[in-house]
């Protein structure tokens, strides 16, 4: 067993550094505080591929592998947990399209996701129905040759832009998906603001008052919306959160290392005494075991590989849970500097609690994780 | 055949537990396909057998025994390419 990037892996992620260390860092604690991302910056990251890096050449996409995705994820993670919230909003759609789609909506969607053309995002959370998503109370109705909505969606990371969106609905009472354009009538955003975290995401309400949409806009089957669609997306958005995760336990040790460095107290720069070693050490292995992790789903989502899903649920779990005590710990470092704007590890510490919740909560996992267990016995 | 269902009920053992799956027995009916299961086992046919499942495969009459799987994966190899 080898456990090592390609030459080809390694050049990508000095790519994505060098782009994330000059443009996304520079912006990140602005984008946070004024709850936006700059057009610009999706449409450089458009530029570079980023958008369609999920999927293949043939629909415009970069083609990456699982493992080089997942380094994007990480590598943007580390600097704007927001703008990494975007890819994966973005490419679970894509993928979700690219998997069960129909021929017509992947040649017409799949290329303008592909060049940013069209950005995408995903509405299952709902004001009632959060990790149980199979209740959600959205309605698609059959009429002629359309389905007509009607419901809200909450919680929509990049809602406030997003040209279209994956929408999760019951029809004739089985949990159905559906894709709707900004421009269908009886759709409408309105933004939400002042979350704990991942601020500059850009999150909506989305309010579907009898909005009509074409049958073609149908997504696989009546019935199959959560088990196949949704499950191909968010085991997708998964993956992401999961490597976004390191991106974020490593941007939380860089700063403390930095930090500590520097600080001198009693006598001494702070990296010097004994407990804030063993801060550091925690987040030094914890988010090596981390990048592990996803290093592993991402070679198993590779080779199509059924055990991927679990342990993308595994990876997912213990970076995020990472993240946050590894968060927790570059604050306590900073002390009251770390509490304050001029640090950025408030900020990861704020992002790092989101990703908790998003994409299965910690709860769900562990529900998930222990099943399995059990199964294999 | 007799290799495929071989294989698939190895694969689905592994979620029914004290039970010696019969090649014509309902796995729905017994209550454990949960929607990470069908992910799983759409991820597993594609890799074990190197088909690709489709939103036109996915009649809930092709998954529901062993046989039907069976019969699912000889259609896709038999579909041309």
């Amino acid at each position: 067993m080898r456990i090592e990037l390609t030459t080809q892996q390694e050049n990508d992620r000095e790519g994505f550094r060098a782009f994330v260390d000059s443009r996304v860092v520079p912006q990140a604690d602005l984008m946070d505080q004024q709850e936006q991302t700059p057009r610009d910056l999706i449409d450089e990251m458009a530029k570079r591929g980023y958008l369609g890096a999920v999927l293949p050449k043939e629909f415009g996409g970069a083609g990456m592998d699982a493992i080089t995705c997942g380094i994007l994820y990480e590598e943007i993670g580390r600097g704007c947990s927001s703008l990494r919230s975007l890819l994966t909003v973005h490419h679970m759609v894509a993928t979700a399209i690219l998997k069960w789609g129909s021929k017509i909506q992947k040649e017409y969607l799949l290329p303008r996701l592909a060049s940013g053309a069209m950005i995408a995002a995903f509405g299952l959370s709902e004001p009632e129905a959060g990790s149980d998503a199979a209740s959600v109370q959205t309605t698609a109705v059959l009429r002629g040759d359309s389905y007509v909505l009607k419901g809200t969606k909450k919680w929509i990371t990049y809602g406030q832009i997003a040209d279209l969106f994956l929408i999760f609905a019951r029809c004739d009472e089985q949990p159905t998906a559906f894709l709707v354009e900004r421009t269908r009538p009886g759709f409408s955003t309105r933004a939400i603001s002042g979350m704990l975290g991942v601020r500059g995401s850009m999150l909506a309400e989305l309010r579907l008052e009898d909005c009509v949409i074409p049958k073609d806009n149908l997504v696989c089957r009546v019935g199959l919306g959560i088990s196949h669609v949704a499950g191909t997306a968010l085991d997708l958005g998964r993956y992401s959160v999961a490597c976004g995760c390191v991106g974020i336990a490593q941007a939380c040790l860089d700063a403390s290392l930095d930090y500590t460095s520097k600080r001198w107290q009693f006598g001494s720069y702070l990296k010097d005494h004994q407990l804030i070693q063993q801060m550091i050490t925690g987040m030094v292995t914890n988010t090596k075991a981390a990048r592990l992790l996803c290093y592993h789903a991402g070679s198993l989502r590779d080779s199509r590989d059924p055990r991927a899903i679990m342990e993308t649920s595994i990876a997912k779990y213990f970076a995020s849970t990472t993240a946050t005590r590894v968060a927790n710990d570059a604050v306590q470092v900073h002390g009251a500097n770390g509490c304050s704007n001029d640090y950025p590890v408030q900020r990861y510490a704020r992002d790092a609690r989101i990703m908790e919740i998003i994409e299965g909560s910690t709860q769900i996992q562990q529900i998930n994780i222990a099943r399995d267990a059990y199964d294999a016995r | 055949m007799e290799t495929d269902r071989t294989r698939i009920k190895a694969f689905l053992s592994r979620k029914v537990k004290n039970h010696d799956l019969r090649d014509h027995e309902n796995i729905f009916a017994m209550g454990f396909v949960n929607s990470l299961f069908a992910m799983q086992l759409v991820l597993f046919l594609e890799k074990e057998f190197g088909i690709t499942v489709e939103n036109e495969d996915l009649e809930i009459e092709n998954f529901q025994t062993v046989n039907a799987i069976a019969n699912l994966v000889e259609s896709k190899r038999l579909q041309p390419v």
